[in-house]
């Protein structure tokens, strides 16, 4: 099966062999499992358990919650990465490594944290309380919580097409007479534009599974501030078996959805890379 | 590179600079949003996790993470550490050789089964090990019958943690490898190597640092884990409460010194990461530069 080039190359049969089976114990079987067990859930049940009202509710909150946080991390992702590649300051360098804070840190730290944050008492809590503004144990908070964990995604996606982007197009428009905000609008979002779609995808794909940092600040009442991860292991602790796994399996299609829809994306993304200078 | 060429001083009419650079307020507001977003999101959290750590005095600090509880936890952190990431680099370097030394059909299915873990939520790849092996699950009854426990014991902490952990090594080294060639490796064997030889004196040492940046994020997303890892430990003190179970067991027993500060430690271990993983990528740019 391998090819002529590369048959002196040892060892192709061995670490294929390895990783399928690797793979296949870790990771297939146990995902079939969940389909399978689904499958073998009769009808009525099914839509019993994945449209119940309380299912519903935690669809709404989950799918809304993720949707604003990568909305607000698509704005500011889009300036920090400008910033970072485009702009000299002190402390640039710091900032561009701490960018990747909420990949590092463990959620549950996150979730602790940023509770005792936005807590009626806490440091932030505090100032907006005088505003009437509420976040902690609220659909803000569970906002706000899954805004943190999606701030690398934007920035990282976005960043390294604004460092290969050629400054001669931006030459060009404005030796043509356009303005910087021409400049911009015209020249560097259209090829922004899909690195920031598939970074903001990224991030909704990751608040939607997310459970640690959310599970603190949100409260967790049935109706109101129930993510779907949550409601998933309150039916697990239930030994509502049945019922946890039906939810499971439509969050899972709907995130295998997006990972097909990200890659299309990125492919996307890269021919309007390579081909950018040709396509207009 | 870019911003340089944009900081020269153009030659070109003056109102070609100014649709070239963006006017000094803007960029002066822009900083200024960007750092404010990144203090007030990034900043202060870490920030907060310190001060709360050591709200109780340094001595209650330290009895937080001496206590025998809290060592447990942190013993069995490392420990799963310790069998997760070997497992999934040894797998990262067979499934990376594989894929960018050969051509072979269904390669590209492979590169996005081998994905597939980093899409499937933390509590769903918990939920898919108690399905397996739980009391009810497929292999529950037979595991029960010959006094194996996997759900609610420590092995189910392991495999879960392991699952999340997947991708990260192979991910890393696929693209390295496949942008490095073989050239060097094809000389190692005409020149009589043999295939370990090769792989000793040629590949790993190609490998090393982007086969280490993997392992420092592997490392921290093990040790860090906490929805997959909730799912399947059965939460029993001392015996299956890796730290960040053990955070979340105090947060909610209201000894929040105390939870803050275990988490304090877990908040230095991502420093550190993000440290190494500077450093790595530094390393990393130079080597292709180079």
């Amino acid at each position: 099966m391998a090819s002529a080039r590369n048959r002196v190359l040892p060892g192709f049969g061995l670490t294929l062999g390895f990783a399928i089976l690797y793979l296949s114990l870790l990771v297939l079987l146990p995902l079939s499992a969940l389909f399978l067990r689904t499958a073998s859930l009769s009808l009525a049940d099914f839509a019993a358990a994945v449209a119940s009202p309380r299912a519903l509710a935690a669809y709404r909150l989950s799918f809304g919650a993720s949707f604003a946080a990568a909305a607000v991390n698509a704005v500011f992702g889009l300036v920090l990465a400008w910033v970072l590649v485009r702009y000299r300051f002190p402390g640039r360098e710091l900032v561009d490594a701490f960018v990747d804070l909420p990949f590092a840190l463990p959620t549950a730290v996150a979730g602790i944290t940023l509770t005792t944050l936005l807590a009626p008492n806490g440091w932030v809590g505090q100032r907006l309380q005088p505003l009437g503004i509420e976040a902690a144990y609220t659909p803000l908070g569970v906002t706000l919580a899954l805004t943190f964990i999606g701030v690398p995604f934007v920035v990282r996606t976005v960043q390294p097409v604004l460092e290969d982007l050629e400054v001669e197009a931006e030459e060009a428009a404005a030796s043509l007479g356009a303005g910087r905000l021409q400049t911009f609008r015209r020249v560097l979002l259209p090829t922004l534009w899909p690195a920031l779609v598939t970074g903001s995808a990224l991030a909704f794909a990751r608040a939607l599974g997310e459970y640690g940092s959310v599970v603190f600040i949100s409260g967790n009442m049935p109706l109101r501030t129930e993510i779907v991860p949550l409601l998933i292991v309150t039916k697990l602790e239930q030994y509502d078996y049945a019922g946890a796994t039906a939810i499971a399996s439509v969050m899972l299609v709907a995130s295998f959805a997006l990972l097909f829809a990200i890659n299309s994306l990125q492919a996307v993304g890269r021919r309007r890379l390579t081909g950018a200078g040709s396509e207009h | 590179m870019t911003a340089a060429a944009l900081d020269r001083p153009a030659t070109a009419a003056p109102r070609v600079r100014a649709a070239l650079q963006d006017p000094p307020l803007v960029r002066t507001a822009l900083i200024a949003v960007a750092l404010g977003f990144v203090g007030l999101f990034l900043l202060l959290p870490l920030v907060a996790v310190f001060t709360e750590a050591l709200s109780a005095g340094v001595g209650a600090y330290f009895a937080a993470i001496s206590e025998p509880i809290a060592r447990k936890a942190i013993e069995l952190t490392l420990l799963v550490a310790a069998i997760s990431v070997p497992a999934n680099a040894v797998f990262g370097v067979a499934a990376a050789w594989a894929i960018a030394r050969f051509e072979f059909r269904g390669k590209r299915l492979l590169v996005t089964l081998i994905d597939l873990p980093f899409a499937v939520s933390p509590v769903i790849s918990g939920l898919v090990f108690v399905l397996l092996f739980g009391a009810q699950g497929w292999f529950g009854p037979w595991l029960a019958a010959h006094g194996v426990r996997i759900i609610f014991a420590v092995p189910g902490i392991v495999l879960a943690t392991t699952f999340i952990t997947f991708p990260f090594v192979a991910r890393e080294l696929i693209p390295l490898m496949q942008e490095q060639g073989a050239e060097e490796e094809e000389a190692a064997l005409s020149l009589g190597a043999s295939g370990w030889q090769m792989f000793r004196r040629v590949t790993l040492p190609n490998i090393r640092f982007g086969l280490l940046y993997g392992v420092v994020l592997l490392n921290a997303r093990a040790m860090g884990e906490f929805g997959a890892v909730s799912v399947v430990s059965g939460h029993i003190r001392g015996v299956t409460n890796t730290m960040p179970l053990h955070v979340e067991i105090l947060y909610n027993e209201y000894q929040s010194a105390a939870a803050f500060a275990v988490a304090s430690l877990l908040a230095l271990l991502a420093l550190v990461t993000l440290v190494a993983k500077r450093a790595l990528e530094w390393r990393m740019r130079r080597e292709t530069g180079s």
